[in-house]
């Protein structure tokens, strides 16, 4: 398998009045060209800001403080801000969760999308115009010429977030990164951008990371999943797998909790009590607070370990007894 | 469009109307009207035939109407001490106050726009809590007595600029201008500074509070996403958004630094309507009072609709709701 | 019984939000050095005749001769002018501590009087709503429309000279601030359950207004107060420099300012200096009171 993107214990931490907040706090994981990685997890739980880390758009008091994130031998953690620029937008791009949010409100849908590919390619503006076209034409927008004359306040939800990637795919990237960029959307409208986003992702071999907190949606989508807890990947592998035998407990819960997966008539699982502050984590394992098979055991660091073929936790306790639920 | 300007249009008539009434009622029923209206040298025979002339035994609605009919027809009376139409007398007075107000715009847009991105760009560099704090003495500074310094530094002291006066002034569109000459120039500078000093704060403060609301917005780290210069992120992406309340400040504030001006006018005896009116106050020349007010309010009204109407085509958002 | 039931909690709420409200305040350095000046020169203003070296106003203590003389020079009976005179022998030093008297009766007597009818007018449109509501706040609109400077130079133009006539224009100009502050607070607190308990209890409505409704509408009134105070002051600084403000008799810091204009051009510059420094302090005081107790008082910086 050809690699994308390697990050390697990356950490990246905030530096508040309040106190240092690490909210990514030793992430690695791999993408493979072409592939789909789905970065699962709670609000909170660093998903977010290891996808800005990637991009190099983690703003002050936050800091990648440490780790690799390694793209075509070079490591993006430590290239001046001007070749990240270059790559920007360019090779990586990143689609935001809030379509209603990312488009510039008094600014034309042509502009922003013409300033993207001028900002690395040296084309005319009309080869510009086309390109854009072409762009919303690939994402399913109707009239496209006509769309693009428009304001983004004049689109509804869904077809911002089209519009949003029909921005990010300009320059067929070899990454894009998508941060829950179906969940403020409706459920049907979801299904057709996440359709769409797998058919451009296989037709032009761009490699994914879908950033969410659904489960369901990992599931259709992605090839391999990174669940996130705390800042820390406490469980990753290929995403059959994973979602059929879960190791961690808390991914163990995740799963238990969706309903469409419990048997009908069951009790609802859930994972009790909340997401930790990030100031104030517990020592060791930091879901032990809300972990059925904590004991004195998990006081103490436990290092992402390989447990099965292709599958790592971070767990001192994993569910490998168990029959695949 | 059309019915959102209608409706503004009706909106501004209305107001028109009803400053026309509380003028009309502080000139006509608040003070005495022959006092008012004729002159104090006038004897017996004069004043009663000019209080038939003027209608004043007719009742107060009637007198109204006739107030407002003569007010169209651009008859505000004539003033007692230079005996000339006070309407004539201002509108020659105009291009010298207009003149210092967009001066004075245009300076605090100038200075204020550029330290106002510095300061919501870097909000914790020494350099912007300084720009901070001189905002706030620009706040608290009379005007007037800043005016004063200023002529005593840079006029009486260091003899650099003239104190008073409109200097030379040369034609263009048939007025007289200062601008256009450098004698003309040097002694607009002055007094178009003092009365930029509030306003370049307060363009200061906005700017800066606008950058720092809208580099926290997505589209923002959307724009940087793209791999966009931070030069066309900060010039295009943030500027634009931040320019809709800066211009409709900015814009609102023609009217008031029109009225301050009276203030700076009289500090610098710069020979516009301000000074006029101060002068035509103290010598109780109230047919020019009468007249300089309904002009301005009538400036106002259309100030406020030119802003509404700019506001409108700056931000999409708000054109097409009228539109709808 | 029904009283005491609503009162107590009131009552006891009172106590700790003024507390922690005072050692906020204490907390900014800037506002306590504010605080400090502005008493200092309140207390100046107030003991004014103990305190200057010389009544200006007695034309017997003036001597001509002592015209003009610079600052720290000894005039004929043996005092030292430390802030020079005026064109009349005056002291400026007292005439600066005299004048003081007059510009804060004036800016803080304004501010009040504005604030009870601006405050009563807020109440009363948000309290009874519908048609009151809009008429007043019509009048609010139109009045905020225009300037300041311009509304009070119309009422001066129609009232002619005089304190009383500053103060009315004064109030004229400023009590909109209040009642759209108070309007906008108490439209928010009408609709919590203890103004429904108390229109329940059938309390009479002027008790509803002022007991219960006004006290939470306090805190935004105190910030708008505040700065209206300085604006007032620099407003009637103003108006007197442009002569339509008070009389010559009873000069305010604007008057002063005004008369040493002529004799600046001269190089007389302390005339007109003086004054403008006091009334500076006055007002950077007041406002860097009103800075800070607007972060202390608004709720919604404070989350």
């Amino acid at each position: 398998m050809t690699t994308t993107l390697e990050v390697r214990n990356l950490r990246t931490h905030f530096f508040t009045r309040a106190g240092i907040v690490k909210a990514v706090d030793g992430v690695s994981f791999t993408v493979g060209r072409g592939k789909v990685m789905g970065l699962v997890g709670e609000s909170g739980s660093g998903k977010t800001v290891t996808g800005f880390s990637i991009i190099g758009l983690v703003d002050p008091p936050g800091r990648v403080v440490e780790g690799e994130i390694l793209y075509q031998g070079r490591n993006l953690a430590t290239i001046s801000e001007e070749e990240m620029r270059h790559l920007r937008g360019n090779r990586i791009a990143m689609i935001f969760q809030d379509p209603m949010m990312t488009l510039n409100p008094v600014l034309r849908v042509d502009t922003q999308m013409i300033e993207t590919v001028l900002a690395h390619e040296k084309v005319s503006k009309e080869e510009a115009r086309q390109r854009a076209r072409d762009a919303l034409g690939m994402v399913g927008i109707p009239s496209p010429d006509e769309r693009l004359k428009s304001y983004p306040h004049q689109f509804s939800g869904g077809m911002r977030q089209r519009v949003a990637i029909a921005i990010a795919l300009l320059h067929r990237p070899e990454l894009i990164i998508a941060d829950e960029p179906t969940t403020a959307l409706d459920v049907t409208i979801q299904g057709q951008i996440l359709a769409e986003v797998q058919k451009l992702a296989a037709n032009t071999g761009t490699s994914l990371i879908w950033i969410t907190h659904d489960l369901s949606v990992v599931a259709g989508l992605a090839d391999d999943i990174a669940v996130m807890y705390a800042g820390r990947v406490v469980e990753d592998g290929p995403v059959s797998e994973v979602l059929d035998r879960p190791l961690h407990p808390y991914t163990h819960g995740l799963i238990g909790s969706v309903p469409s997966r419990n048997k009908r008539g069951e009790p609802l699982r859930q994972i009790p009590g909340m997401t930790p502050s990030l100031l104030k984590l517990p020592a060791g394992c930091a879901f032990r607070t809300r972990c059925p098979r904590a004991d004195e055991a998990c006081l103490a660091d436990q290092p992402l370990r390989a447990l099965l073929p292709g599958r790592q936790a971070r767990c001192i306790h994993p569910h490998l007894d168990e029959v695949p639920a | 469009m059309t019915v959102y300007l209608l409706r503004r249009i009706s909106q501004s008539f209305l107001v028109l109307v009803a400053m026309s009434m509380i003028v009309f009622i502080g000139v006509y029923a608040v003070g005495d009207p022959v006092e008012i209206l004729i002159s104090p040298d006038a004897d017996q025979m004069e004043r009663e035939r000019a209080i038939q002339a003027l209608g004043l035994d007719l009742p107060l609605w009637e007198q109204y109407g006739v107030f407002v009919w003569r007010a169209l027809h651009g008859d505000l009376g004539r003033s007692f001490v230079y005996n000339e139409p006070a309407l004539q007398l201002i509108l020659q007075k105009m291009p010298a106050t207009l003149e210092l107000a967009f001066g004075s715009m245009f300076i605090s847009v100038l200075i204020g726009l550029p330290l106002g991105m510095y300061a919501g760009l870097r909000p914790e560099s020494p350099g912007s809590k300084m720009i901070m704090a001189g905002s706030i003495l620009g706040f608290s500074l009379p005007t007037f007595w800043v005016g004063l310094m200023l002529i005593m530094v840079f006029a009486v002291q260091l003899g650099w600029l003239p104190s008073t006066g409109r200097g030379e002034t040369a034609y263009f569109l048939g007025l007289q201008w200062s601008f256009l000459t450098a004698n003309g120039l040097s002694h607009l500078i002055m007094p178009a500074i003092n009365l930029a000093l509030f306003k370049i704060s307060l363009v200061i403060r906005l700017t800066r509070s606008g950058v720092r609301e809208t580099m926290l917005m997505d589209y923002v780290k959307f724009a940087r996403a793209k791999g966009l210069s931070p030069a066309r992120v900060t010039f295009v992406h943030v500027f634009k958004n931040i320019l809709i309340p800066v211009v409709t400040v900015v814009g609102l504030e023609l009217g008031s630094t029109i009225a301050f001006s009276v203030v700076t006018e009289s500090v610098f005896a710069w020979p516009g309507m301000g000074k006029l009116i101060i002068d035509s106050i103290n010598v109780l020349d109230r047919p020019v009072i009468v007249a300089y007010l309904m002009i301005i309010v009538l400036m106002f009204i259309t100030i406020n609709l030119i802003v509404d109407l700019l506001y409108s085509a700056l931000d999409p958002r708000v054109r097409l709701e009228g539109k709808a | 019984m029904s009283d005491v039931t609503i009162a107590a909690p009131a009552a006891a709420r009172e106590e700790t939000p003024f507390r922690r409200f005072v050692s906020e305040f204490m907390a900014s350095k800037i506002a306590v050095g504010g605080l400090v000046v502005f008493t200092i020169i309140a207390l100046l203003a107030i003991f004014a005749p103990w305190i200057a070296p010389q009544n200006p106003y007695d034309l017997a203590q003036l001597d001509i001769m002592d015209g003009r003389l610079e600052p720290g020079a000894v005039g004929g009976s043996g005092i030292v002018h430390w802030l020079g005179t005026d064109d009349q022998g005056r002291d400026m030093l007292s005439g600066i501590i005299y004048g003081l008297r007059i510009s804060l009766t004036v800016g803080v007597g304004s501010a009040l009087i504005a604030c009870l009818v601006g405050a009563s007018l807020g109440l009363l449109a948000a309290y009874a709503g519908g048609r009151t509501d809009s008429v007043i706040m019509r009048l609010v609109d139109l009045q905020l429309s225009f300037p300041t400077i311009l509304a009070a130079l119309m009422i001066l133009a129609f009232l002619g000279k005089g304190i009383m006539n500053v103060v009315i224009a004064l109030v004229i100009v400023e009590w909109a601030y209040y009642a759209r502050t108070v309007r906008g607070s108490a439209l928010v607190e009408r609709r919590r359950e203890y103004i429904e308990a108390a229109q329940c209890l059938a309390l009479p409505t002027s008790r509803i207004l002022f007991r219960h409704l006004l006290p939470n509408c306090l805190p935004p009134l105190i910030v708008v107060g505040t700065i209206q105070i300085a604006r007032a002051i620099a407003l009637e600084a103003t108006l007197s420099f442009l002569g339509l403000g008070v009389p010559i008799t009873e000069p305010s810091l604007g008057l002063l300012i005004a008369n040493g204009y002529e004799y600046m051009l001269s190089g007389k510059y302390w005339i007109s200096f003086y004054p403008g420094i006091a009334l500076l302090i006055t007002i950077v005081s007041i406002n860097l009171m009103g800075d800070h107790l607007r972060d202390v008082l608004n709720p919604r910086l404070k989350k």
